[in-house]
């Protein structure tokens, strides 16, 4: 397991924490229970499992709902 | 394509704008009725696309979000050729997203300023003994840095050549320099206002003090209270239920355009975004002026409480003795000074620390055959005197006379709550010091506050005796104090409290020695140097052990939770005189409803806006 912190562009709506919330935690590999969207801090921190999933993949995820990704960092 | 339209979101919000002024012009002036229809289904298209590409993303994760409402309604307007509504609502909506954004930084400005803190690089000694700047994130535990004049210290280490003067407000909220020298410690964030340092790393990145208080505070503004939970699932089923609202109402009435009206009138937004905007400007607040509030549970249960539970020592008092009175008997004082200084110089009690403090420059002599007795003091010769320092038994053992002057000041000074000194020469009483633990300055005015505030009772707990407590709580005027307590005897009190008497409580301590209390208190409150027990194990957190951000504290939890419902009744009172306005009148429309929630989204941002700018008054 890795933990990732994700900072995104400013988040404004609070439907659009919902949406990256819920297309994170459908991704397999990503434990859904540490999956947490901050709206103000406009961050999304997380624990995936590097054997399924790449950091790639998750942040494609993000950009693919037309949120930007700024700076990832995994620990 | 779909990410270069969301990219341009704000682009075509002011194309679309510019379509539907030209064709309004195009109807006034010309009365051309095919170019203004042109123009307005132009701008609608234009408009909808970026609203329409948010709803079919949020469907696919199985989200109903306000962009699904929007543009269902805009579809409506549309297939009943209503192309003005169309225009006018995507317009209205896509322009309210950039002021929100726009206005949401304001209130995030706060803790972005913090943030912005974060040092970026620093100057890391090579093996060869040359400093080479590198990115912060490449500091290691143990490595040597160099630090100029006017740079950001880049981690949490120890001084190991060189002096200067910091200012270290990103960490305490005090601006005012605090010097270091060689072994001194420094605090990632803080600037070296002057000189050159050398140091040794010895936590980086976010395990530094303020890379903890920059997560704290983040998290703190996104932790959710129970009213936001609420709303937030509220949310969930609200928009959805809109969504059917408009559907049935549809299916009865056969009237689209009422049904799509409510569709846009129904949007959730300013009551999904009030609290949240209250929180995050409140707590940002707060972090600029030195008081750390971990999430808005705690920020509601600080606005409650009725008591406020207070450690003594280092909470209330300095938490250092200091001679606080003084008397003289006869004369040649001066000189008796010197022998008292002399004697205590060699002693490391920590009374005799405050002595020496308080005689302060003075004549030094040879201190010969030292005897120290037990419990009571020492006895030295001094320049040929019989020199005996200590406390009242000492002088009965020296047999020392003491006038009835000398002894109605020693009770006076007893009663005031002083440790004493007493200072004989060849068996005559010299010189009697009564050494105390000050009050903090200014915390009667900042207790007169906090009843102001509204707190009902405050009470000490400390483990000194009854009359060093008495004495404060009567300096202070307190409700109740209570002297001989062990820290478990603390925190028994604070059960009872909650348990037996169902109040709210605040208890407010060094951190160190009260966890227990800490922790059981409705609110820990710590008065942290900096540290980082007082940072992880309390609820609130008074930087720079500074009292009188308690009472600032206390007004702004109370100001977030006005602010809060206020937000709410506001978001709620807009929905129910849109649904009343087009249920009982012909106002209104779904340009209208619109507009009028746009607005109210930027009323709930501005209301919290104000917190920003929340202090005291006094």
């Amino acid at each position: 397991m890795k933990k990732a912190t994700l900072q995104l562009e400013t988040l404004t709506c609070p439907s659009c924490l919902q949406k990256i919330d819920h297309a994170v935690k459908a991704l397999p590999g990503v434990d859904k229970e540490s999956v947490n969207v901050l709206f103000n801090a406009s961050k999304v921190k997380l624990n995936f499992d590097e054997e399924k999933i790449t950091i790639d993949q998750i942040e494609k995820a993000i950009t693919d709902l037309g949120y930007e990704v700024k700076k990832t960092q995994v620990k | 394509m779909p990410r270069y339209i969301l990219r341009n979101k704000n682009k075509i919000a002011l194309m679309s704008g510019v379509l539907i002024a030209l064709g309004f012009l195009s109807k006034w002036t010309m009365g051309n009725q095919v170019l203004f229809e042109g123009a307005l289904i132009m701008a609608a298209l234009f408009g909808v696309a970026p609203v329409a590409l948010q709803a079919y993303q949020a469907l696919r994760v199985k989200v109903v979000s306000i962009d699904v409402l929007v543009t269902i309604a805009v579809l409506g307007a549309f297939f009943i050729r209503n192309f003005e509504e169309a225009a006018i609502v995507t317009f209205l909506f896509l322009f309210g997203a950039f002021l929100e954004q726009r206005t949401l930084n304001k209130t995030r400005s706060a803790i972005k300023a913090l943030t912005e803190l974060a040092p970026e690089s620093a100057l890391k000694r090579q093996e060869d003994g040359a400093f080479v700047e590198v990115e912060v994130d490449e500091v290691a535990v143990g490595d040597v840095l160099l630090v100029k004049t006017g740079a950001k210290i880049p981690v949490d280490g120890h001084v190991v050549a060189g002096e200067g003067s910091v200012n270290e407000a990103s960490i305490t909220g005090e601006s005012l320099p605090v010097a270091k020298e060689k072994g001194s410690k420094v605090y990632a964030g803080t600037i070296l206002d002057n000189g050159t340092i050398q140091v040794v790393a010895d936590r980086v990145g976010e395990d530094t003090t303020f890379g903890k208080i920059i997560e704290l505070v983040e998290e703190a503004q996104d932790s959710k209270s129970v009213a936001e939970r609420f709303i937030d699932r509220f949310a969930k089923y609200y928009t959805p239920a809109v969504l059917v609202l408009a559907l049935i109402v549809w299916l009865f009435s056969r009237r689209l355009e009422l049904a799509i009206t409510i569709l846009v009138l129904g949007c959730p937004g300013a009551l999904v975004i009030g609290v949240p905007v209250s929180n995050v400007a409140g707590i940002g607040n707060g972090a600029k002026h030195g008081v750390l509030l971990k999430g808005s549970e705690v920020v509601s249960a600080l606005s409650r409480v009725q008591t406020m539970v207070f450690d003594k020592t280092g909470t209330l008092t300095v938490g250092k003795p200091v001679v606080a009175e003084t008397e003289y008997y006869g004369d040649n004082i001066e000189e008796v000074l010197g022998y008292l200084a002399s004697v205590e110089r060699e002693s490391d009690h920590p009374l005799a620390k405050a002595v020496l403090e308080a005689i302060g420059a003075t004549e030094f002599w040879p201190v010969e055959a030292t005897e120290v007795v037990k419990g009571a003091g020492i006895v030295a010769r001094v320049n040929g005197h019989r020199i005996a320092v200590g406390n009242v038994a000492l002088m009965e053992r020296e047999k020392v006379e003491l006038s009835a002057k000398a002894r109605a000041d020693v009770a006076r000074f007893e009663k005031n709550g002083n440790s004493l000194v007493l200072t004989a020469v060849n068996g005559e009483l010299k010189v009697l010091l009564g050494v105390r633990d000050r009050i903090r300055p200014g915390v009667q005015a900042d207790l007169r506050r906090l009843k102001k505030l509204g707190v009902e009772n405050l009470v000490m707990l400390s483990g000194d005796n009854q009359g060093t407590v008495d004495a404060v709580s009567r300096e202070l005027g307190l409700t109740e104090a209570h002297g001989h307590m062990l820290p478990e005897e603390k925190a028994a009190y604070i059960k009872r409290l909650i348990e037996e008497e169902g109040q709210v409580v605040a208890f407010v301590g060094d951190g160190v020695n009260d966890s227990p209390s800490l922790a059981l208190a409705h609110i820990g409150i710590a008065m942290g140097g900096g540290t980082d027990v007082a940072i992880e194990t309390s609820d609130v957190v008074l930087m720079n052990s500074d009292f009188s951000r308690l009472p600032h504290a206390l007004g702004l939890a109370k100001a977030i939770v006005r602010n809060m419902k206020q937000n709410i009744f506001l978001a709620v009172g807009v929905v129910f005189v849109l649904l009343a306005g087009l249920l009982f009148s012909d106002w209104v429309n779904m340009s209208v409803g619109m507009l009028v929630h746009e607005g109210s989204i930027l009323a709930v941002i501005f209301n919290g806006m104000r917190l920003l700018r929340y202090r005291l008054s006094s």
